[in-house]
């Protein structure tokens, strides 16, 4: 089933957590930039007026009572995707580090694939990182590149496209750990037999705050990271059997 | 072991169980979660009632000190309850997680139809 990049069967996809202050800026230049697209604003249990200006701009809002993580809030998506016939879930992140205009791109992507990755690091933008955080998504570029048989170099992007048989398996099982969202998210596509695919995005710097260059924070996300990884191989195939064939 | 002892090791064992028995009969710990600990009573009652059990039980296994099995009987079982609340944690978080989406889902339908049926009286 191709998805054509102008059809009107795609959701964005948009988790805010506190973001009162960009998510309506967010909103409005996703519209602008993908008019057909729906967008769907999850309010992942914000104490601020997230859901509200949101709202304002014109998106679609489920609020969370309570927050979950960007995992959590993306089934909400995948969920409403599947009930409603979506044939594309793009996830864009509200506090505006990504470009809507890389959209286009996933989606055309897409047409030849299942998962569609943003790659920051892919000659677009200017996305730097060093030290331990810079080895651990190298780890992890070699082993889901390995996995899901495709050449990823940016695995932890949230800049993502899926298409319909993607959405079905996430719908069910998108994972909520911290990290998993990303990393298994991308295992159980591949194990699954999805096609996974990477084109190049720029990456702006968030509007909001800065990653975190502290070599502590740094490490123990590389320990984590690897946790997730080797947690994702070692699940029983089983656990994903669910209509991924057509 | 003094005749004071010998009844302190049966009353505690006692307690265990009429503790745990009053909670099951008012819905205050289900059967699954109670099995470990009627378990831990009943090896405590008759430890307690037969102390040569103990001693008979330790010889075979090859453990010098009868109180030594005590020890890691007692351990064993904590340890089991223990995995067994996180299992159960790890089960009920995931059940809220699935809950907490749909309402979210649910809440949103509904304010659209609502929206939608205001529109319609106007």
């Amino acid at each position: 089933m191709p998805v054509s990049p102008d059809s009107s069967r795609i959701l964005i996809v948009m988790p805010a957590f506190n973001e009162q202050a960009s998510v309506a800026a967010v909103v409005r230049e996703v519209r602008e930039k993908v008019p057909d697209a729906s967008i769907l604003v999850v309010d992942d249990g914000s104490k601020d007026a997230t859901s509200r200006e949101a709202r304002k701009a014109g998106a679609l809002v489920a609020t969370l009572p309570f927050n979950l993580g960007v995992g959590g809030a993306m089934r909400v998506g995948f969920r409403h995707a599947l009930t409603h016939g979506f044939e594309a879930v793009v996830q864009v992140d509200s506090d505006g580090q990504h470009d809507p205009a890389g959209v286009p791109a996933l989606l055309r992507e897409l047409e030849s694939a299942d998962l569609v990755l943003g790659a920051r690091f892919a000659g677009e933008g200017d996305y730097r990182v060093r030290g331990p955080r810079q080895w651990a998504m190298k780890l992890l570029a070699i082993v889901l590149s390995r996995t899901s048989r495709a050449k990823l170099t940016d695995t932890t992007s949230g800049f993502r496209a899926s298409g319909p048989r993607a959405i079905r398996l996430f719908a069910e099982h998108y994972p909520a750990e911290y990290l998993g969202d990303t990393i298994e998210a991308l295992v159980i596509a591949s194990r699954s037999g999805l096609i996974v695919r990477q084109v190049p995005v720029a990456m702006r710097v968030r509007a909001g705050g800065v990653p975190s260059h502290n070599p502590f924070k740094a490490a123990a996300y590389l320990g984590r990271a690897t946790l997730a990884l080797l947690v994702a191989f070692m699940r029983p195939r089983s656990t994903y059997g669910v209509a991924v064939e057509r | 072991m003094t005749l004071t002892s010998y009844i302190f090791g049966i009353a505690s064992a006692l307690l265990i169980l009429v503790v745990v028995v009053e909670m099951l009969r008012r819905h205050l710990l289900r059967e699954r979660h109670a099995i470990w600990w009627f378990i831990a009573g009943v090896l405590a009652l008759t430890a307690g009632v037969f102390p040569q059990t103990l001693e008979w039980a330790s010889d075979v296994i090859g453990i010098e000190v009868p109180l030594n099995l005590v020890f890691f009987v007692s351990i064993t079982i904590l340890f089991f309850v223990c995995l067994q609340a996180s299992a159960e944690l790890t089960r009920l978080e995931a059940r809220t997680r699935t809950l907490a989406e749909r309402v979210a889902l649910i809440e949103m339908e509904l304010e659209s139809q609502r929206e939608r049926s205001t529109d319609d009286a106007d």
